[in-house]
Formats: structure tokens, C-alpha cells, sequence
């Protein structure tokens, strides 16, 4: 991957600051990049690309224009590609968590305590916050973030444990693998005998459940046993309907990634923004909230007449740009140039 | 042409269906005048997420055209409480013969 990604440092300093990494929020930044402002993007995610990337990285779109057949992956690659001269800055694997007015602009701030001080804030949200999928079982939420967890933030915290792992996919098997080595006892939890995980990670855990080193354990997750949040055991089904008990204490459950709405409603609504259905309304001028200096662009907003299509996201980000413009220089005069025929924009672009 | 949806509260809707369309898309259009039928259906009928499972009403299983490889995959993969008569509400067409098909939301379907 080509991009920069930011370390290190908490406080950040851009013209303006994206939330959100998806295909519109990537574009919005060769936009402004065109215009000379620079741009630092959060995402959840640990790449860019949002519902393409993780959704249908592999399925075909066709409604790009002038690119016949793309897949999600590629069209993220090639937006990478496109928006490389500007030399954007990316905070990903954290979520945008606050936004707000300071003397000189915004600032914005993730769960990892980044801080970025911009001239203007672009919500480019889309579906919302992509966030780990959880088992519909009532009893959930009182074991969640005592014994009962869906990332890990420090292996240290498995130590001594005797742990399960439900999933199947590359996360549930890179953690098994991981863990190993620190915890009392594994098991993993698949609901089928077959994984989608890198095949070279799945032999290795065949290698170790042979070897008596881990149990692997094929049933469906139907509940948890437990009090006061410690979980004690997981009733499960197995494929002939026949109920069973894997006793345990801690429970790591790596079932995909869904979109929820996330900080991005509440932080609105703080700002004084009413949502419609969870959407941010809009102008089709600037795509400006009722908030100077905030935009909201792609899946994430709503107009009259909004269509949820990357296609609207592109167009809408080329528009705000024009208008944030004016807030990163102010007083100063935008002129309207074309790429085919501006020196200076194919200066910025590095192709003169 | 009508489709009886229950929603995951228990409660029964029966709802007018449009040939050709897909369930989910069906109940999804209704869900605007009645909430309680709000269905996910993340990607859109891309089957790509398994949130517009449904359960089939036993009448009407053998009356389904069977899943393909690639819903049976994706709901062995994404979808909790899966039963034997778990579909996703994406990959059922209206047509004439199903004209009071009756399918439940199910736990997971809920945006
Ligand atoms: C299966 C499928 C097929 C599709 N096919 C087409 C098609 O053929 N043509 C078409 O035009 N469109 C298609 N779409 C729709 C298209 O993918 C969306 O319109 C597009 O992804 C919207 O882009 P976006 O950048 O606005 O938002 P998204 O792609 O949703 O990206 C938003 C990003 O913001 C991040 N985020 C949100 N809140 C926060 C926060 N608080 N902190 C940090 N990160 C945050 C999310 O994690 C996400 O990565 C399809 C969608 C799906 C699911
Ligand atoms: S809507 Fe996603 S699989 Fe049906």
C-alpha cells in the first residue's frame, strides 16, 4: 500500500479533515488536492475503500462512468492511484469519536486520541461506522467487555484464559494462532468444516488440534452461561439438533463487520444538525450542512432526489470542494480550470 | 398479489407483492408506512451480508426456487440462528405462485 499511514504524533494540522475512507471521501481528496488543500482521512476500517473494500471487494460495478466493468477493490486501488500526488494522510483503524469548533477551525478526534485541526470537516460516513457483527443472543450485553469480547486490543489481557474463538474467517484464525502460546486453553468455534481464512493458517490449526494442542469445536453458538458478566460456559447445537456445553471464561467472537450509524448521528445532533432516517441533510449547491464549514458527502447525506451511487458521491465531492475553498483561503479567488489545459493544476497532479 | 410477513415482534402483516420483484425489496418498501417490517439488507440483494434472512413458512419451502451454492454459502456463513428453513429474502423472486407466500424476519434482519 502506498499511502502514508500516520503514527506517533496526536495532534495534526490540515486544511481539512475526512471522515471516512470510502470510495467518496477518497475522491473528495484529489478534489480539494486539485484546489490546493491538503487532507488527513479517519476510518474504522484498517484499509481504505469502505463498503467497496469490505463489502464486495471482488464483485463487479458497472455504473462508473467510463469504466465499463470495475470491481470493488479495483476501484479502490485506482482511486488510491488517482489521489497519490496529494499525498493524503491516513488515521485508520480508528473512529471518529468528536467534532468541534475551535478559534481557527475544527478539530477532530479519534478513539486512539489523534487530534486533527482542519479549516473545515468533510463527514464522508457513508454507511455508517463499519463495526464487528454480534451473535443476536439476549444475554449478550452484560458479558460484553467483561468476558465476552469482539477485537483485542492487548494479547496480555488472554493470558492464563481459557478462551473460545467463533468464526471462521481470516481474523478468527490469525487470533487463534496468536493466542496460542498465551492462554490456559483454546477452542475455536466454527459453525461449519470449512474456513474461509488463508488456507496456510488453517493447516496450521489442523496441525495443532491434531497434535492435542487446541480443540476445534463445529456447532452453532446458541448461548451463554454465566453471571455477573464472567461467562462460564457456551451452550451450543451441533448439525444433528444435539445441545452441548463448552465450558470457557472468555469468549472472542469474530463474526464480520456491519455498518452502524455510529458517533457520526450524536455528533450532528451536538452541532445542532437533525438527521432524516439517520442521513445528514444537505445542500445540492456546496453539500454544506446547516453548519459552516461542515459537509457531509456519499451515502451519508440526503437531498431531494439523493440516490445513494458513487457516482453522486464524486459529483458532490467536486462541488464542496469549491466551496471549502474558500475556507482554507479566505479572500482569495477560485478560478475554474480544466486538468486537460492547466498548467498549474498538471503541476499539482506531477504530470508536468 | 400479496406476501404475509411476520415481523420479529410476532406480529402478522400482510402486505401487497409486486411480480418480479424480490421479497426483500418488497418488504423493504413497505417498511416505510410500517416500521416493524424495517429489514437490513445491507448490500442490496448483492449477496454480500445475510441481513434479510428470513425463516419460509414450512408450506412454502418446497414451493421456493431452491437456494444456489452461493445463498447456502453465504447464509452457512453470515447468518445466525440459521434453520433448515432460513432463505435469504434477496434471492426469492415474486411470481404468481408464490402469491401468499408467508416468510418471518429473522433475528439479524433488524437495521
Ligand atoms: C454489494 C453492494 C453493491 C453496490 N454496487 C454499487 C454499484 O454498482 N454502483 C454504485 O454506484 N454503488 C454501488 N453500491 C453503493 C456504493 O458502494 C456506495 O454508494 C459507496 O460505497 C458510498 O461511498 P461512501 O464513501 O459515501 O461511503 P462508504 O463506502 O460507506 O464508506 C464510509 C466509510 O466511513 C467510515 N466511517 C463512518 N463513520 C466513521 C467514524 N465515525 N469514524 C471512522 N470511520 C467512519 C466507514 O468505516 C466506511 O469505511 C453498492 C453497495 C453494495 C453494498
Ligand atoms: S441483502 Fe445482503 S444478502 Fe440479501
Amino acid at each position: 500500500m502506498t499511502e502514508t499511514q500516520a503514527q506517533g504524533e496526536t495532534a495534526h494540522r490540515t486544511d481539512v479533515a475526512i471522515i471516512g475512507a470510502g470510495p467518496v471521501g477518497l475522491f473528495a481528496v484529489f478534489e480539494l488536492g486539485l484546489l490546493g488543500i491538503k487532507a488527513h482521512l479517519i476510518d474504522i476500517l484498517d484499509r481504505p475503500g469502505g463498503q467497496c473494500a469490505e463489502l464486495y471487494p471482488e464483485k463487479p460495478i458497472y455504473d462508473i462512468p467510463a469504466l465499463p466493468v470495475v470491481s470493488g477493490q479495483e476501484l479502490t486501488d485506482r482511486l488510491m492511484e488517482q489521489i497519490k500526488p496529494f499525498s493524503p494522510v491516513f488515521h485508520l483503524s480508528q473512529m471518529a469519536t468528536d467534532i468541534a469548533k475551535t478559534e481557527t477551525g475544527w478539530r477532530v478526534t479519534t478513539d486512539m486520541d489523534v487530534a486533527i485541526d482542519a479549516k473545515a470537516v468533510v463527514i464522508a460516513a457513508g454507511g455508517g461506522s463499519f463495526t464487528p457483527k454480534k451473535p443476536p443472543l439476549k444475554e449478550l450485553p452484560e458479558f460484553e467487555g467483561k468476558s465476552v469480547f469482539y477485537a483485542v486490543r492487548r494479547r496480555e489481557a488472554f493470558a492464563g484464559k481459557n478462551l473460545v474463538i467463533a468464526g471462521g474467517g481470516d481474523s478468527a484464525l490469525d487470533w487463534t494462532l496468536d493466542l496460542l502460546p498465551v492462554v490456559n486453553s483454546l477452542t475455536l468455534l466454527h459453525r461449519r468444516d470449512d474456513f474461509r481464512a488463508a488456507p496456510h493458517s488453517v493447516a496450521q490449526m489442523r496441525k495443532l488440534v491434531e497434535e492435542g494442542k487446541m480443540k476445534l469445536e463445529i456447532a452453532n453458538l446458541k448461548g451463554l452461561e454465566g453471571e455477573n458478566g464472567q461467562v462460564s460456559a457456551l451452550t451450543v447445537a451441533r448439525a444433528d439438533k444435539s445441545e452441548d456445553r463448552i465450558p470457557c471464561d472468555t469468549l472472542l467472537a469474530f463474526y464480520g463487520l456491519t455498518m452502524k450509524l455510529g458517533p457520526v448521528g450524536a455528533l450532528c445532533e451536538k452541532l445542532g444538525i437533525a438527521l432524516e432516517n439517520n442521513l445528514i441533510p444537505v445542500d445540492t449547491e456546496k453539500f454544506e450542512t446547516s453548519v459552516d464549514g461542515l459537509f457531509a458527502i456519499g451515502d451519508i447525506n440526503f437531498y431531494p432526489g439523493k440516490l445513494k451511487l458513487i457516482l453522486s458521491g464524486f459529483h458532490e465531492a467536486a462541488l464542496m470542494a469549491q466551496k471549502a475553498f474558500h475556507y482554507v483561503y479566505p479572500g482569495q479567488k477560485l478560478r475554474f480550470e480544466y486538468t486537460t489545459s492547466s498548467s498549474n493544476l498538471q503541476e499539482k497532479l506531477g504530470v508536468k | 398479489m400479496k406476501l404475509r410477513v411476520t415481523d420479529r415482534e410476532g406480529h402478522d402483516h400482510e402486505i401487497d407483492a409486486i411480480e418480479g420483484w424480490r421479497v426483500m425489496e418488497i418488504i423493504r418498501d413497505h417498511a416505510m408506512q410500517t416500521p416493524a417490517l424495517a429489514i437490513k439488507a445491507e448490500c442490496g440483494a448483492a449477496l454480500a451480508c445475510g441481513t434479510c434472512h428470513v425463516y419460509v413458512d414450512a408450506d412454502w419451502v418446497d414451493r421456493l426456487v431452491p437456494p444456489t451454492a452461493e445463498e447456502t454459502e453465504r447464509m452457512e456463513e453470515d447468518v445466525f440462528a440459521l434453520e433448515d428453513n432460513s432463505r435469504l429474502s434477496c434471492q426469492i423472486l415474486m411470481t404468481e405462485e408464490l402469491d401468499g407466500l408467508h416468510v418471518t424476519l429473522a433475528p439479524g434482519s433488524e437495521p
